[in-house]
């Protein structure tokens, strides 16, 4: 009862399960170029990515930064009277036939360019919003990697100071230090920044925690490797995919703690401005001149959707179960 | 009943697990794969029919069709049949009642095929109950009765315990017992005794082949142990990349193999008992007097809380010249690892001490420290984890180098090639990932890496434990090649005593952290003197069906005079 077909296989006659190393191409792809093949498939997250660098594109490069002109000719301190053909300052964007007209997204009530405003307003959110996650990712990191490796009493130290900071509640500590840096940007995203690493902290310890434990762990101190080499070349990087879409969670979640400070009136000041404080401002002249709400709610909404969309895409980048419908 | 005249009276009966034609592929990111290409095989009452294949022959996913339980991205062709029901044309509810009611599985990892969180109990009740066997209080009187019938002790307190306060062979005895709740036409039994010390799998074995002698149950046994198969299979169907390319009793495939595959595979075991040169050239005798390793009084412990400390290793004296390959042999938890682990510093020692070339390393600290781990190379069972999956090849073997500073970037270039020429890898392995290497070739990169800075001394855990058999022996071949040239010591960890035999000088059996017998290779294994190393040696299967049923009732004879009882189902509990 014996059956002798021949199986076709590459290998002919060798019967080796080993497969020989394709030595043809020296195309070999990495980790994070898997990741980044099922990131750029990713259809929500690609779309939403084009979107952000879109609405980042926008904001700087029409009113410029600092010194540097944008091509947009108004600016959003200046008061523009007469120049607006609609009334009370309603918004000259027609999409057909499409003119952008002289205020496309209208004029305040005091007649500033509500165009100018309004980019200068998502400027002002996305620097805070990348910098909170910037700031928060690297305290994160460090503090839950230190953590999660070295256990015993420096775990119980950062630990117990990560359960301090959880527990202070940033609406309350805003509302303290609004009152005095309110108007000074980069202080504001610092403060939001350190009190928003907790959650990151927590995530990268419980990863480094399964990921001591690993042989290839054991291995390196074997070698005799040093305990920060360890951390930085074979932990973190293998931490990398949590610490990612975390860092992207974290940056829409600044944003609308941005709005939420500035509409409670402790964050940013006139004459400067952010997406939340125009909303905070303009809260009651939503039905008179509804466009004052509207322009700016629709920027945090995309700005915070698209984030979340690229840490969907990102999530499921990293994860290795992924199939491709 | 000889195994031939119950297959031939198993010929005459319907079969109750059918594969016709079956063919499997699933879409995957990189393309298809096709698993399983057109295969046929019956298995009837009463008759064990083992697949054979090593890693990726196609014969789990095989198997899975019979349960339906196969992922999305998998297309099936073909039939698979399960009392006479097409698994294929079944709806949801069809199937559930097909499932546990005419075929059951015994899964691998008895601990992860167990709810951890629910009684053992209940997990056997659940199973009667979801199938209208038994309900309630007559369901748990049965789920007691069905774990005296796989003979575990006590069965009304353990069926109260959860699967962790049980031993790993009586889970797998659990997991038995649940896939008989409903007295099922055919069991699965997808590696049964994979994840199992060697006595305990003996024991196993002879639970699930009284199975098929008192309750005519068919099993299929998917296995790579050769030596399984010839001690529980009636036919045996050897698989290569998702074909079968030989089928027949197990005599004629285990003593007369047609196919060259088949031929390769046998020739690819370790037979105990042959000793050096199985695989490629003997190592050398050993001529040097020199210590390269001297463990004298060694204990290491695990701190426990709220209790006193567990002693993983108690006591333990053995040294290892240079040159020499000591083999370390124990089961589960005989505190092999830890040893290794702890020579290696993973590990604090508690008391005694551990000589490397001269220097104590329990005792050594800092830059001294750093020196002396430079001269201890290591390999780990797992090549899949102890391979950093970020890291491409080459900067895996250079990292000792890095780490300890030695020569530059274009030196150590070098040096990587040199090793990987060594372990026979084409040089363009360089600049790969580990995942894009197959279990073999990834071990070689451990191999390597620990011969990166030509160490006096290498501790290898289980290097070939995870490899597929014809694998592990072109490593083994490899490594044997390796010491000679290299000239290391070596601490080789194993369970199998096959491997042991084949390249050890010495051996150190240990059971509980003790060590239980040393000497010479020939003394050890050839004419052991404790009993502990006479159960191992007698429970380790060959892969002869004739050899194997005398080992096998040599073995009973064994466990009789040493007042133990052979593992089988007593049917009576099952009667009532």
């Amino acid at each position: 009862m014996t059956d002798n077909k021949t199986p076709e296989t590459a290998h002919g006659e060798s019967y080796s399960v080993e497969d020989v190393l394709d030595q043809t191409t020296d195309k070999s792809f990495s980790q994070g170029q898997l990741v980044l093949r099922r990131f750029l498939r990713h259809k929500a997250a690609m779309t939403a990515l084009v979107v952000l660098v879109l609405v980042i594109l926008l904001a700087f490069t029409s009113i410029g930064v600092g010194p540097i002109p944008g091509w947009w000719d108004k600016d959003y301190l200046q008061f523009y009277v007469g120049t607006n053909p609609n009334p009370n300052g309603a918004p000259t964007l027609q999409l057909w036939p499409f003119s952008i007209g002289e205020h496309p997204f209208g004029q305040d009530t005091i007649g500033k360019d509500y165009f100018a405003l309004v980019m200068r307003g998502a400027q002002v959110s996305l620097f805070i919003a990348f910098t909170v996650g910037i700031v928060a990712t690297l305290l994160g990191t460090t503090i839950g990697s230190i953590a999660g490796y070295f256990r015993g009493i420096t775990e119980s130290l950062l630990m117990r100071t990560t359960d301090l900071f959880i527990i202070i509640p940033l609406l309350i500590l805003a509302a303290v230090f609004g009152r005095t840096f309110g108007a000074n940007v980069p202080l504001m995203a610092l403060m939001i920044g350190l009190v928003s690493w907790t959650g990151l902290a927590r995530l990268v310890r419980a990863e480094v925690l399964s990921l001591r434990e690993r042989e290839f762990v054991s291995a390196a101190r074997a070698i005799g490797t040093p305990s920060t080499t360890i951390i930085r070349r074979h932990i973190l990087p293998n931490a990398l995919g949590t610490i990612i879409v975390n860092a992207t969670l974290g940056i829409s979640g600044a944003i609308l703690v941005e709005t939420a400070i500035s509409f409670l009136g402790f964050g940013v000041r006139a004459p400067d401005t952010s997406l939340g404080l125009l909303i905070q401002t303009y809260q009651n002249a939503l039905t008179t001149r509804p466009w004052l709400f509207w322009w700016p709610g629709i920027f945090i909404l995309t700005i915070a959707l698209c984030v979340n969309f690229i840490g969907d895409g990102l999530r499921d980048a990293f994860d290795p179960r992924q199939t491709v419908e | 009943m000889t195994t031939e005249t119950k297959a031939n009276d198993a010929m005459s009966q319907e079969a109750v697990l059918q594969f016709k034609d079956l063919d499997v592929k699933f879409k995957t990111e990189f393309g298809r794969v096709h698993a399983v290409k057109g295969l046929t095989l019956d298995v009837r009452p009463g008759e064990v029919v083992a697949l054979v294949g090593e890693s990726g022959s196609g014969k789990s996913v095989t198997a899975t069709t019979a349960l339906g339980l196969l992922p999305g991205n998998a297309s099936i062709l073909g039939e698979t049949i399960v009392a006479n029901q097409s698994i294929g044309k079944l709806n949801g509810k069809q199937m559930r009642n097909v499932r546990g009611n005419h075929v059951a599985m015994v899964f691998q990892e008895p601990m992860t095929a167990l709810n951890p969180v629910i009684r053992v109990g209940e997990q056997l009740t659940e199973a009667m109950e979801v199938h209208g066997v038994a309900f309630g209080k007559e369901a748990w009187a049965r789920a007691v009765d069905l774990l005296k019938a796989v003979g575990i002790p006590n069965a009304e307190r353990r069926a109260k315990q959860y699967p962790h306060e049980l031993s790993g062979g009586m889970r797998q005895r659990v997991v038995i017992a649940m896939a008989l709740s409903c007295d099922p036409a055919v069991i699965i039994a997808d590696e049964p005794t994979t994840a199992l010390d060697v006595t305990v799998q003996a024991d196993i074995l002879d639970l699930l082949r009284s199975l098929k002698d008192k309750l005519n149950t068919g099993i299929l046994l998917i296995t790579h142990n050769m030596g399984v198969v010839a001690d529980m299979a009636d036919r045996v169907a050897v698989m290569f990349k998702g074909e079968i390319v030989e089928q027949g009793t197990s005599e004629e495939v285990l003593l007369h193999p047609q196919h060259p595959y088949t031929k390769r595979l046998l020739d690819a075991v370790p037979h105990l008992g042959v000793g050096h040169g199985q695989f490629g050239e003997a190592v050398n005798p050993v001529t040097s007097t020199e210590k390269a390793l001297e463990v004298e009084n060694f204990v290491v412990e695990y701190k426990r809380t709220g209790k006193k400390p567990f002693r993983a290793v108690d006591d333990v004296t053995f040294d290892c010249r240079r040159g020499e390959i000591v083999g370390l042999v124990g089961e589960s938890g005989s505190g092999k690892s830890t040893i290794g682990r702890a020579l290696l510093g993973l590990i604090p020692v508690a008391s005694g001490q551990a000589k490397v070339l001269g220097s104590d390393l329990t005792k050594v600290k800092g830059r001294e420290l750093k020196e002396l781990r430079s001269r201890i190379g290591v390999i780990f069972q797992d090549p899949a984890a102890s391979l950093n999956p970020r890291l491409p090849v080459g900067d895996v073997i250079a990292e000792p180098l890095v780490v300890h500073n030695r020569g530059n970037a274009e030196s150590r270039r070098q040096r990587v090639y040199e090793l990987l020429d060594a372990v026979r890898l084409p040089r363009s392995a360089y600049n790969r990932y580990p995942h894009e290497l197959s279990g073999g070739q990834r071990q070689r990169v451990s191999i390597a890496r620990a011969l990166t800075l030509s160490p006096d001394l290498l501790v290898a855990d289980e290097p070939t434990s995870a490899l597929d058999v014809s694998v592990q022996a072109s490593v083994l071949e490899m490594f044997t090649e390796l010491q000679k040239e290299f000239g290391f010591a070596c601490l080789f960890i194993s369970h199998d005593l096959a491997v042991i035999d084949s390249l050890a000088h010495r051996v150190v059996v240990l059971q509980y952290g003790k060590v239980v017998e040393k000497g010479t290779r020939e003394d050890v294994l050839l004419s052991a003197q404790e009993e502990y190393t006479q159960r191992l040696l007698a429970a380790a299967p060959v892969p002869d069906p004739i050899e194997q049923a005398r080992r096998r009732a040599e073995r009973h004879a064994l466990l009789e005079s040493l007042g133990d009882r052979v593992a089988e189902i007593d049917t009576r509990e099952l009667d009532q």
